[in-house]
């Protein structure tokens, strides 16, 4: 342990005020198991999963509920035991408000445990492959909020020499993080031992913002138990967006991650500290991913906590068990007040990507007043964490210029939502951003699609030209043929030996004709 | 004086031959405009525009016996890109030519359908499966929404249908078009 590791900086950023104290004052909360758990299909980064049970199938707690249908994919497993009562559309969790499919399981109240995943406390004498599977089977995506499949991350090949666990946690409001690293310090650090393991390197660092002592405390008491000298905790300063990979890696190590290219091209991983305690579970006591921590949290909330939620658990539960809503509750939010989005229900579930439900006063969430013109003066680009022009990128998206924000690397924000709060025009720069990149992506598909109708024009178009020149030709075959067996001498003598045939065969049937009729 | 002439009727002469050498040589197949242009629309086939397909469209602009407004389905985006290419001025869309309208799909009512394979016959991309006197279908991925299949059906058996959002193709709305959908809500100097 070195306690004078120097540290670096990142570009722009902001001190936000916190309100952390709002939730992390209470101990650990458990939600207890309610009557229906809801599980959508595609909870991660990717395409959705498939269903393997069907409607009536009773289902154990842990049990896979559905299989990857790709590489960037990954299961979802029963929150408790009980009975598949649907498999449909329903309301999800999601920007959008539309319905996604969903396993529907209405619990028996039994909890009894699936057996499929034996634990392997043996790890050490598997490989990085065999552990992968593990954590593939298991369903572990990144619980930081990006909820990328963790076994993809993890096949990052060789040359990796660091693994950063963030535990940064920088967002405003949100504190699951905090706790987890406050309660369950020793699982977080079995998870590091077996990342570092599977990963075989040798140095871990685990990355904690200086607002959080009792965090920092937790964790460093827990490493000296495990006495394990690979792994380092380490304060950083508290500068919102500091838990983005990119600048927790530039804060570390003073190194950047190249624009195109992913945190492993410069050697390092980084995963979410929530992430490496459900890889823990998952490899030492063969427990899937079905729970995590989430921050209940806002004014709008009556007794605001951190709790432990069976994925696929309603909002409206959730909210039930923290005393239900206040009377100044305006805002539902999932995530934290910068990069959160908006819920128009709270009979949603909560799923893997839910790091925090923010029920949201005025007084929380101020109203956005009406924006104003750019004045240009330049402020989004000071607080830009991705270095980027904010005010280009806006001045494009807001005329669809959509050809011309590549320049200016749209896709490099990271949409944290610095630039929003600075602005002096008000204007809502980080949802310009994100229209820009889904419209896009649908021009992108759109353009795949006319270039598919496009080749079957095409092609329909030589089927009918070869159809049609084939007939040409055995039209002229035939004419020629024909013209051929006219001009033979032989011709009359065939012809005349059909006719003969046809008369003879045509006076036969007259004759059986006549002959019925007689009889 | 003489000098100049034949010095520079040689220089003619031979800068000739060479860009007539040249014309032969690298030749290039089709036209390269046209290509870029049928590129950009979006290969419907739907012959709202006056011309049999895109890609005579296409020759049309480049001919100018067209402008670049008569494509309802690219809408104004296609519109856009016309006249960013072509390096004219964007014009709003033709309204002779139809509107704009929200992509579509073509659905066969299959209890009405009777099998008489005109629409199959009509469909530019081949989007119609069925054979005579048996049902026919839309296979929904491959249909582009041209309508060209609408006309010709005898028992009026197929509606267009206008495309349903998925998860998957979701978009961001544009600020200002719906204020409701405002998302970063940034956190109240005045309550920290």
């Amino acid at each position: 342990m070195e306690p004078d590791r120097r540290l670096w900086r990142f570009h722009g950023g902001l001190h936000l005020p916190g309100h952390k104290r709002l939730s992390n004052v209470e101990p650990l909360d458990i939600v207890p198991v309610p009557a229906r758990l809801i599980h959508p299909l595609g909870q991660h980064v990717g395409i959705p999963s498939e269903p393997v049970v069907e409607v009536g199938e009773t289902v154990q707690r842990g049990q896979p509920l559905s299989r990857a249908t790709g590489y960037i994919c990954s299961p979802v497993h029963a929150g408790s035991s009980g009975t598949v009562v649907a498999i449909g559309p329903h309301p999800i969790p999601h920007p959008s408000g539309l319905d996604g499919d969903c396993i529907i399981i209405d619990t028996d109240g039994q909890d009894m445990p699936y057996e499929g995943y034996p634990p392997l406390t043996n790890y050490r004498t598997l490989n990085g492959p065999a552990l992968r599977a593990r954590v593939r089977e298991c369903g572990i995506v990144g619980l930081g909020g990006a909820a990328f499949p963790t076994a993809v991350k993890l096949n990052a090949g060789a040359g990796l020499r660091l693994l950063i666990l963030n535990g940064a946690e920088c967002e405003p409001y949100i504190s699951c993080d905090d706790s987890l690293m406050r309660h369950r310090a020793a699982e977080i650090i079995a998870g590091a031992q077996v990342l570092l393991h599977a990963l075989e390197i040798r140095d871990c660092c685990i990355a904690i913002e200086e607002d959080k002592p009792e965090a920092f405390a937790s964790l460093e008491a827990a490493v000296r138990r495990a006495d394990d000298n690979r792994i380092e905790v380490v304060q950083v300063p508290a500068v919102y967006p500091e838990g983005g990979e990119r600048q927790l890696i530039q804060v570390l190590t003073g190194e950047e991650v190249p624009a195109a290219g992913i945190p492993a091209d410069i050697g390092i991983l980084c995963q979410n500290v929530g992430t490496a305690a459900a890889v823990a579970r998952a490899v030492l006591y063969g427990e899937p991913l079905i729970s995590r921590v989430v921050t209940v949290t806002g004014h709008g909330v009556t007794r605001p906590r951190n709790l432990e939620v069976r994925l696929g658990t309603p909002l409206n539960k959730v909210i039930d068990h923290c005393g239900g809503y206040t009377d100044e509750a305006r805002h539902l939010i999932m995530g934290g007040a910068m990069m959160g989005f908006a819920l128009a229900t709270d009979a949603v579930p909560v799923i893997k990507s839910t790091n925090c439900l923010l029920v949201g006063s005025d007084a929380d969430i101020a109203p956005r007043q009406p924006a104003s013109a750019c004045i240009r003066c330049g402020e989004c680009a000071q607080v830009c964490p991705a270095q980027l022009l904010p005010q280009q990128l806006y001045w494009h998206a807001r005329a669809d210029e959509f050809d011309k924000l590549d320049p200016y690397h749209l896709f490099g924000c990271i949409e944290c939502g610095c630039c929003d709060v600075v602005c002096p025009s008000q204007i809502p720069l980080t949802q310009y951003f994100r229209y820009a990149k889904t419209e896009i992506w649908a021009r992108e598909r759109e353009r795949r699609q006319s270039d598919h109708a496009r080749e079957r024009f095409e092609t329909r178009n030589q089927r009918i030209e070869r159809a049609e020149s084939e007939r040409q030709r055995r039209l002229e075959a035939k004419t020629r043929a024909l013209k051929q067996t006219r001009s033979s001498a032989a011709s009359k003598a065939v012809i005349d030996e059909v006719m003969a045939r046809v008369r003879a065969k045509k006076a036969a049937d007259e004759r059986d004709a006549e002959n019925g009729d007689g009889g | 004086m003489l000098t100049a002439i034949i010095a520079i009727s040689g220089l003619a002469a031979g800068f000739g031959l060479l860009l007539g050498f040249a014309a032969v040589r690298f030749r290039s197949e089709g036209d390269p405009v046209v290509e870029r242009i049928d590129s950009l629309l979006p290969q419907t086939q739907c012959a709202q525009c006056g011309f049999p397909g895109c890609k005579p469209y296409a020759e049309a602009i480049v001919d100018g016996a067209a402008d670049i407004n008569r494509c309802p389905p690219g809408g104004e985006a296609t519109i856009r890109a016309l006249a960013d290419l072509l390096e004219r001025d964007a014009k709003p869309l033709d309204p002779e030519r139809g509107e704009e309208r929200l992509p579509a799909l073509a659905v066969i009512d299959e209890d009405l359908c009777i099998g008489c394979t005109l629409c199959i016959q009509a469909c530019p991309v081949d989007a119609i499966l069925g054979a005579a006197k048996l049902m026919h279908t839309v296979i929904a991925s491959e249909c582009t929404g041209c309508e060209l299949c609408i006309e010709p059906c005898p028992v009026d058996c197929i509606e267009m249908v206008p495309e349903t959002v998925t998860l998957g193709t979701w978009r961001w709305p544009k600020p200002g078009a719906d204020t409701s959908a405002v998302i970063a809500a940034s956190p109240n100097p005045a309550s920290a």
